[in-house]
């Protein structure tokens, strides 16, 4: 029988119904409805299921939703909130910055890897705010796109590390 | 009523629809605007059970374009957006003729009972084949609407203009009235003649810019519903379950035994079998993921395929039915002038569209109708196919799309209709099934593999005088797994009706001119081998990886610069615009080969190509470690022509895409299997080219106003794998006959 247990997720108290080992993904687009993550392989191989907990990348996959008990679980879609609370502008934007130069950028084609690419990429400006083009390259390097994206979201990771610097682009 | 109408539409659009607006649309809003009616409003889970009627009919205008009171339109047509911004496209294409800008211009969904039937969102071919149709009924509907003008405003047609769907006399703006006025929510109720005059291409304002794509914002925000985030009410989760991996095509998946005990821990999970076919659903998605995992099934093994080691000598060896597919001039004569022959064996593999999220489907099946929601590129092929399955009348299947990931061609979407078809039918409610990477990587329909002889040769002049390709390869399935296991069908094989089955005779040097050409295929029986469908730019990188290094082959014997080289023997001016647009953006001029002894070598490449239409060409700068074997793409340059470009930034983001996917298809992807089965089923061993490899791109879209818009999917695929091949050879001075160019065959080859 499911275990009542309760998860953090966008700045939100949520009581899951699933038992403690189903995976995060599972809770997250069953439960919670949430159009972020996204299920992709199941075996933390490609990142489309990527979620911030505690502002570390993690595979919501593979994650056991009990793992994250206690824990604070940022998806794409509370990215904007996370970023007004770590960078602590007068108000919350409507979008991260990322999310705007992958616009800007017209990075994403089928979109299905864009918000795990989102989120490792917001993972790595927040503890390095002007990445080299190698280090960009590296931290991505467990993102997967089939489309053929990289090019651009490399651009669009560029252009949003020059806003967030208060740089005119 | 006007005011649903607009909702319903609008809450259907493409972007940011909420999937759950269908029982809307059932009540009865829709028929006004699109033509079919629905009598009660049933709850989504008895939808399917509704008495579903027919399609829109595509000879009547109001089956395109719907225009609403607070003037704007909804824009109705039947090609899916992909990701490659087809809804951007033809909203251009149809705001252009009806004069109103992007932002009062909606699209809606691919549906059997909203969009009409324009066949399959395949070949590049929507702005191609479907813009024209899109075109004329929207020129028409603008005809229409000046006609209300007119008589509205007392003026004949040819004395108003028209801007931003307001309709004034010229000279005279005061006197002006809104489409929205004139028709707002109201049918046409006209026939599409396709007579009415379409704006000139010298006037087009919308059609030939950089219009941004209407889906990223949603994707980019997590507002955007691609199918694998549907849910519907009182569904079940199911999951197929199959063998590990495909085995030989007509060997089926047979089960010998099934445990159903073996899953009796799993709450509310159960199985479901018709025929061959297994599945298992439960209430919870995790209860189906674990249910399929433990099901404990004894297949019937075979081992009957060739397994990677002897698939060439398989085909090679197979009883083929030839076709000749080009037969110009004389070989005999051609080659008897030759200063210089050169020819070559090519082996090329079998590779997986595997798109990035693994197809998913929901269906809904009652006695009487259904309702299917998957990623097909085709709803009306889909319910042709489904109503076969499921033993009902095509009209009372219903069938929507919804975007995927990117699936580059026949991957799984319906075979995962099928099989939640097939489990709701068995069930009685709802079923959600969704592949796991294992099922979407096994049990693929794969690129189908490909053996090349070419055989050509050169004059003293440096001129090409006789070239001959001979192809081997097999066709595509017919019947999706799904439906083959269930109903036990004897495998078919779709051997004719595309010409992408038989060897492609524009990708075997049509791009030349040459007098004595020779184009064989060899069509090999696909029983036996691996299940095949059409993948990106289908089989146009085996062709090009052989024919463009003959080419440069011969170009290297000739002592000219291939770039020099191509020009000379080039077929016609947009074959030379594509060619010199590539080698301008690159900055190529005649060098000798930068090879030395270092450890890390450069080289470059150039090469020509296409699918069936339009013109492509790449240039790649690449590095070969000659101790570890691998290649890195460095730097690539892509020029396509497709003719006139509706949104030239569209077909950029096309090259760039083309151009990463095309490099990991040359260097990465293979599919492995025993023979037994199919083994290569995740990223691990299926690798594509990862975020640190990628090289990067320079895009080129040579603008052609005044030719008709052709494919820009694909076309550029084929010229940047062959680039990358002559550019190893650039590098090393020794030659690949087989691709993916893996650090194990780079070390084989430069080890001689």
């Amino acid at each position: 029988m499911a275990d009542e247990l309760s998860i953090k997720v966008n700045g939100r108290a949520w009581a899951v119904a699933a038992s403690p080992d189903t995976p995060l993904l599972y809770v997250l687009t069953n439960e919670l409805e949430l159009k972020g993550p996204k299920f992709g392989c199941g075996l933390a191989q490609c990142g489309s299921c990527s979620v911030l907990a505690d502002g570390v990348e993690i595979r919501s996959c593979v994650t056991p939703v009990a793992a994250v008990a206690g824990k604070a679980v940022t998806t794409l879609e509370g990215l904007p909130a996370w970023y007004a609370e770590t960078k602590k502008p007068s108000q919350a934007p409507a979008l991260h910055p990322l999310q705007q130069a992958f616009i800007d950028a017209q990075a994403p084609h089928c979109g299905y890897c864009s918000s795990g690419m989102i989120i490792k990429a917001s993972e790595l400006l927040a503890r390095n705010p002007r990445p080299s083009d190698g280090e960009i390259r590296q931290a991505m390097n467990g993102h997967l796109c089939r489309c053929g994206t990289y090019p651009r979201v490399m651009q669009a990771i560029k252009l949003a590390a020059r806003v967030m610097a208060g740089e005119t682009p | 009523m006007n005011t649903m109408m607009n909702t319903i539409m609008r809450d259907i659009a493409n972007e940011g629809g909420t999937g759950f607006s269908r029982r809307d649309l059932l009540k009865g809003g829709g028929a006004l605007i699109v033509g079919f009616s629905l009598a009660a409003a049933p709850e989504l889970a008895s939808v399917a059970r509704a008495d579903i009627v027919a399609s829109p009919d595509p000879n009547l205008i109001d089956s395109w374009i719907a225009v609403h009171a607070d003037n704007t339109a909804t824009v109705i047509f039947g090609k899916c957006e992909l990701g490659q911004g087809n809804t951007t496209g033809m909203l251009q294409i149809a705001g252009e003729e009806l004069d109103l800008d992007m932002s009062q211009l909606a699209a809606v969904r691919c549906d059997t009972h909203v969009t009409p039937d324009q066949g399959a969102t395949t070949s590049s071919s929507s702005i191609e084949r479907g813009g024209p149709r899109l075109r004329a009924a929207a020129a028409e509907a603008r005809a229409a609407l000046l006609r209300l003008a007119s008589a509205r405003l007392d003026a004949p047609p040819a004395a108003l203009t028209v801007a931003k769907g307001v309709v004034a006399v010229a000279g005279e703006p005061s006197r002006s009235v809104k489409y929205g006025d004139l028709l707002g929510d109201k049918r046409f109720d006209l026939k599409l003649t396709g007579s009415a005059p379409q704006k000139p291409v010298s006037q087009y304002t919308l059609v030939g810019a950089r219009v941004p794509r209407r889906d990223i914002p949603d994707k980019v925000a997590a507002r955007y519903t691609h199918m694998q985030h549907v849910r519907v009410a009182n569904m079940l989760h199911g999951r197929i379950v199959r063998p590990r991996g495909q085995g030989a095509y007509g060997s089926g998946a047979r089960a010998v035994s099934i445990d159903e005990s073996s899953i009796k821990d799993i709450a509310g999970a159960r199985v479901l079998r018709k025929g061959d076919f297994i599945g298992v659903v439960a209430e919870r998605e995790w209860d189906a993921v674990k249910a399929a995992r433990v099901l404990k099934v004894v297949w019937q093994e075979s081992a009957t395929l060739p397994g990677n080691a002897k698939l060439y000598a398989a085909m090679r060896a197979a009883h083929t039915t030839d076709t000749v597919v080009v037969d110009k001039g004389s070989l005999a004569d051609g080659f008897a002038r030759a200063a210089h022959v050169a020819s070559a064996t090519y082996h090329l593999p079998y590779q997986a569209h595997v798109p990035f999220g693994p197809n998913c489907a929901i269906a809904d099946v009652g006695p009487d109708g259904a309702l299917v929601m998957s990623s097909t590129q085709d709803v009306y092929n889909s319910r042709r196919m489904l109503a076969d399955t499921l033993g009902l009348p095509p009209q009372k299947i219903r069938v929507q799309y919804y975007e995927g990931s990117g699936t580059f061609g026949h991957s799984c979407y319906e075979d995962a209709a099928q099989a939640a078809a097939i489990m709701s039918q068995l069930a009685g409610r709802p079923v959600r099934v969704q592949f796991m990477r294992a099922d979407e990587h096994g049990w693929d329909n794969y690129g189908p593999a490909h053996v090349a002889e070419l055989r050509a040769g050169v004059d003293r002049d440096g001129k090409i005088v006789a070239y001959e390709y001979q192809g081997w390869q097999h066709g595509w399935h017919v019947i999706e797994t799904s439906q083959e296991l269930a109903q036990l069908t004897k495998p078919k094989e779709r051997t004719s009706g595309s010409n992408s089955i038989t060897v492609n005779p524009v990708s075997t040097g049509a791009m030349y001119a040459i007098a004595n050409r020779r184009v064989i295929s060899h069509a090999v029986p696909m029983e036996g081998l691996l299940k095949g469908s059409p993948l990106r730019s289908p089989m146009d990188m085996h062709y090009s990886f052989a024919s463009e290094q003959i080419i440069d082959e011969l170009a290297h014997a000739a002592g000219i610069d291939p770039l020099e080289f191509r020009r000379l023997n080039i077929a016609g001016e947009r074959w030379l615009g594509v060619l010199n647009a590539a080698a301008a953006a690159a900055g190529w001029t005649p060098r000798a080969s930068a090879r030395t002894d270092a450890e890390t070598v450069t080289g470059r490449g150039i090469a020509i190509g296409t699918h069936h239409v339009s013109f492509g060409a790449a240039v790649a700068e690449i590095e070969v470690n000659r101790r570890t074997g691998v290649i890195v793409a460095k730097k690539l340059y892509g020029a396509l022509d497709a003719g006139l470009a509706v949104n030239p930034a569209l077909i950029e983001n096309q090259i760039v895409g083309q151009m990463v996917q095309a490099t990991s298809r040359i260097l990465k992807e293979e599919v492995i299997f025993s023979e037994r089965n199919v083994t290569s089923l995740d990223w691990e061993s299926y690798p594509v080219l990862r975020f640190a490899e990628h090289p990067d791109v320079t895009p080129v879209v040579v603008q052609r106003l005044n030719e008709p818009s052709t494919g820009a999917g694909e076309e550029v695929m084929g010229s940047t794998g062959a680039a990358i091949a002559n550019a190893f050879f650039d590098a090393t001075g020794v030659r690949l006959r087989e691709y993916p160019m893996t650090p194990q065959r780079v070390l084989a080859a430069l080890a001689g």
